[in-house]
C-alpha cells in the first residue's frame, strides 16, 4: 500500500444520451483526459487489491473462452473416429443410420433442411410481429399499458419449452390443419407448400415453425424494443419539428436508428430456433422418406435427432455420429450469433 | 412567409406545475427576437409552445393565444403537425438525420409535404444550402451522410433543413451552445442574413449573442424554484442592455445574479 498517490482516472461512463444534459458535443474525438503520467497499462500500480481484482476479472474472462474452445475441441475429437468410419456421405446423405456400429451410414442433409427450414419459417413469421409489438410498446401505447404488456411478452420467454411442445401438438396442430390444407390445395405448385413426406398435414415443419415463431418472439421483441426506446430524443425532435406525423417520425428517426438492433435481435432469435430441442421433438413427426424441401415435410432437426437418440449413447462410434451432427449445429449457431454481433456492432447483450 | 407572431396571456402548464405565467409579447416579421434569462425561467418552454413542440411532453398544456398573423395556432381547426410545417425549429444540439445524405436531410421537410419533383427538390436543396452558407463546403458531397460533417456544419445543415420549407417563423433553441466560437460566429452572421426573409426567435444563454444578433430582447425570470417563470421585460435590444426599466433585468445583464 505504498503508491496511493497515483492518479485516479474519472470513470468513463457510457455516453449520456440525454439531450437535457446539453453540454455534450458531437465531437467523437476522444478527450485525452487528465495526463496519465505515462504509465503503461498493467504495470505495477495500485495496491494488492488492484492486482487481485484484475487477476480475478481477467481469469473469469479467460475461463469462458477456454470453455467454449474446449467444447468445440471435445465435439471434434469425439466426432472424428465416427466420421472416418462413416460409409455414407456426411453432407449429402439423407439417412442417419447408426444401428450397426460396424456399418455406419449417416448424413446430415435432411437435418440441415428441417432445421433451417423450420427456423427460417419461424423467423419470417416472428420478425414482422416483433417489429409491430416493439413499435407499439415504444411509440404508440400509453405508458401504463406498455409496461404490463411488455411483461406479458417477456413472460412468453419464461414458458418451458415442453409446454410449447404439448400446446403445439395438442392444440395448434389441429387448429392449423385447415390453413395447411388450404395452402397445399391452392399453392401446392410452389415447392414450400408441395406435398411433403408425411401422410398427414399435422406435425409438420409448418406446425413446428409456428411454435418456434411464438418461442422466439419475446427475444426479438425485447431486443428491438430496447433499441427503439433508446432512439435519441434529438433525432425524434428533428423529425417532429419538420411536421412529421407519428409514423413519419418512426420512419425518419426510429427505424434508421434501430434497424441494426432489430436485425441483431432477429439473428439471436434465429439462433434460438436452430437449437430448440424438446418442443420440436414433440411437434414435428418423424418421416421415413427423404425431405422434399416442403414445409409439410416431417423429420428431425439436429437438436431433436440428438435428443431422441440420447438414451442409446452406449457405444462410442454411433455416439460419435450424433456428436458430429452436434458439431455442425454448434458451428451453425455460432455463425448466426457472430453475424448478429457484427450487425449490431456490440449493441446487444443477448 | 415571414409572419407576425403575437402571444396573448399565455400560461403554460406541465400537469399541475405552472411553468410559465402570463406572457404577452409581439414579434414583428423579418426581425430577430431573443429570449434571455437564467436556467429554468421558462424561455425554452415558451419557445417550444410557438410550434407546439412542448406537446410531446405528456401533460403539457397552454392557456391563452398564440397568433400567427392573427390566427391562433391552438385553434381547434389547427393541429400540431401542420403548425410545425410552417414554423421551423433549430435545436441546441445539431440533429441532422445521421443515415440520410446531406441532400435528403435538406429536403426532408419538403418530402414530408409531398413534394416529389426531383428538379424542384434539387433547386430547393441548393438554394437552402446557399441560404445557410453551407453550399460551398458540401456541394461536392451532397450524397454523403449528414452525420459526417463538423458540429458547426451540421448546425448550418439543420438551418438549411428548416428554411427549405420556407417557414413563416424560425425558432432557434440555443443554436450555438454546442459549437466552438468560430462556428458560433458563422451562425450569428447567418442569422443576420436570414433576418431579411424570416421572422426569427432565438433562445440564448449568451447575453453578448443576444446583443449582437437581435432587434428585440425579452428577459424571463422566476422568483423562486417551483414558482412559474415570467416575462419580466421586453424591449429593443439596445434599450434592454443600456437602460432597462426593471431592476431584475439590470441585475441580470450586469451579471449580479443568474
Amino acid at each position: 500500500m505504498t503508491e496511493r498517490t497515483t492518479e485516479q482516472a474519472p470513470p468513463q461512463g457510457p455516453r449520456d444520451e440525454d439531450p437535457a444534459a446539453g453540454s455534450a458535443t458531437l465531437d467523437t474525438v476522444t478527450d485525452p483526459g487528465p495526463a496519465r503520467g505515462g504509465r503503461s497499462r498493467g504495470s505495477s500500480s495500485g495496491g494488492r487489491g488492484e492486482r487481485v481484482f484484475r487477476g480475478l476479472t481477467s481469469g473469469s474472462g479467460l475461463l469462458v473462452v477456454v470453455a467454449i474452445a474446449a467444447i468445440g475441441l471435445f465435439l471434434l475429437v469425439q466426432a472424428v473416429p465416427s466420421l472416418m468410419a462413416n460409409n455414407a456421405n456426411f453432407f449429402t446423405s439423407p439417412l442417419f443410420d447408426t444401428r450397426d456400429p460396424a456399418n455406419l451410414n449417416f448424413g446430415i442433409r435432411d437435418l440441415v433442411v428441417v432445421t433451417v427450414l423450420s427456423s427460417l419459417f419461424a423467423l419470417v413469421l416472428a420478425m414482422p410481429v416483433a417489429l409491430g409489438i416493439a413499435l407499439f410498446l415504444t411509440h404508440y401505447a400509453p405508458r401504463r399499458v406498455a409496461r404490463p404488456f411488455a411483461y406479458v411478452i417477456d413472460l412468453l420467454a419464461a414458458v418451458p419449452s415442453i409446454i410449447y411442445g404439448l400446446w403445439g401438438i395438442a392444440v395448434l396442430a389441429p387448429a392449423l390443419l385447415p390453413v395447411a390444407t388450404w395452402l397445399q390445395g391452392n399453392l401446392g405448385w410452389f415447392f414450400l407448400f408441395a406435398p411433403g413426406n408425411l401422410p398427414v398435414l399435422t406435425g409438420t415443419i409448418f406446425t413446428g415453425g409456428v411454435v418456434l415463431a411464438v418461442m422466439i418472439l419475446p427475444i426479438i421483441t425485447a431486443v428491438t424494443r430496447e433499441v427503439f426506446a433508446q432512439t435519441p430524443r434529438f433525432h425524434i425532435e428533428a423529425a417532429q419539428a419538420l411536421g412529421a406525423t407519428r409514423w413519419e417520425v418512426i420512419r425518419m428517426a426510429v427505424l434508421p436508428y434501430g434497424r441494426s438492433g432489430y436485425i441483431a435481435g432477429s439473428m439471436l432469435g434465429l439462433g434460438r430456433a436452430l437449437g430448440e430441442t424438446i418442443a420440436v421433438l414433440i411437434v414435428i413427426r418423424a418421416a421415413t422418406t427423404p425431405s422434399n424441401f416442403s414445409l409439410f415435410d416431417g423429420g428431425y432437426t439436429f437438436a431433436s435427432l440428438i435428443a431422441s437418440a440420447a438414451s442409446e449413447f452406449s457405444q462410442p462410434l454411433p455416439t460419435g455420429a450424433y456428436i458430429a451432427a452436434g458439431l455442425v449445429l454448434f458451428v451453425l449457431t455460432f455463425v448466426v450469433n457472430a453475424i448478429a454481433r457484427v450487425i449490431a456492432g456490440g449493441k446487444v447483450n443477448g | 412567409m415571414a409572419k407576425r407572431l403575437d402571444l396573448k396571456d399565455v400560461d403554460i402548464y406541465y400537469g399541475d406545475f405552472h411553468a410559465v405565467q402570463d406572457v404577452n409579447l409581439s414579434v414583428a416579421p423579418r426581425s430577430v427576437t431573443s429570449f434571455i434569462g437564467p436556467s429554468g425561467c421558462g424561455k425554452s418552454t415558451v419557445l417550444r409552445t410557438l410550434n407546439r413542440m412542448h406537446e410531446e411532453i405528456p401533460g403539457a398544456r397552454v392557456d391563452g393565444e398564440v397568433l400567427l398573423d392573427g390566427e391562433d395556432i391552438y385553434a381547434r381547426s389547427s393541429d400540431a403537425v401542420s403548425v410545425r410545417k410552417t414554423i421551423g425549429m433549430v435545436f441546441q444540439r445539431p440533429n441532422p438525420f445521421p443515415t440520410m445524405s446531406i441532400r435528403d436531410n435538406v429536403v426532408a421537410g419538403l418530402k414530408l409535404a409531398g413534394v416529389r419533383d426531383k428538379k424542384k427538390l434539387d433547386e430547393v436543396c441548393e438554394a437552402s444550402l446557399r441560404g445557410a452558407n453551407l453550399w460551398k463546403e458540401v456541394s461536392e458531397r451532397l450524397d454523403k451522410p449528414g452525420g459526417g460533417l463538423s458540429g458547426g456544419q451540421q448546425q448550418r445543415l439543420c438551418i438549411a433543413r428548416a428554411i427549405a420549407v420556407q417557414p413563416d417563423v424560425l425558432l432557434m433553441d440555443e443554436p450555438c451552445s454546442a459549437l466552438d466560437p468560430i462556428s458560433t460566429l458563422a451562425i450569428e452572421d447567418l442569422i443576420d442574413d436570414l433576418k431579411k426573409d424570416y421572422t426569427i426567435v432565438i433562445v440564448t444563454h449568451n447575453m453578448q449573442q443576444a446583443a449582437r444578433v437581435s432587434d428585440q430582447t425579452a428577459f424571463f425570470n422566476l422568483e423562486a424554484t417551483g414558482k412559474p417563470g415570467k416575462l419580466v421585460e421586453i424591449d429593443d435590444t439596445a434599450t434592454i442592455f443600456s437602460n432597462p426599466k426593471q431592476q431584475a433585468t439590470e441585475d441580470y445583464i450586469s451579471g449580479r445574479f443568474g
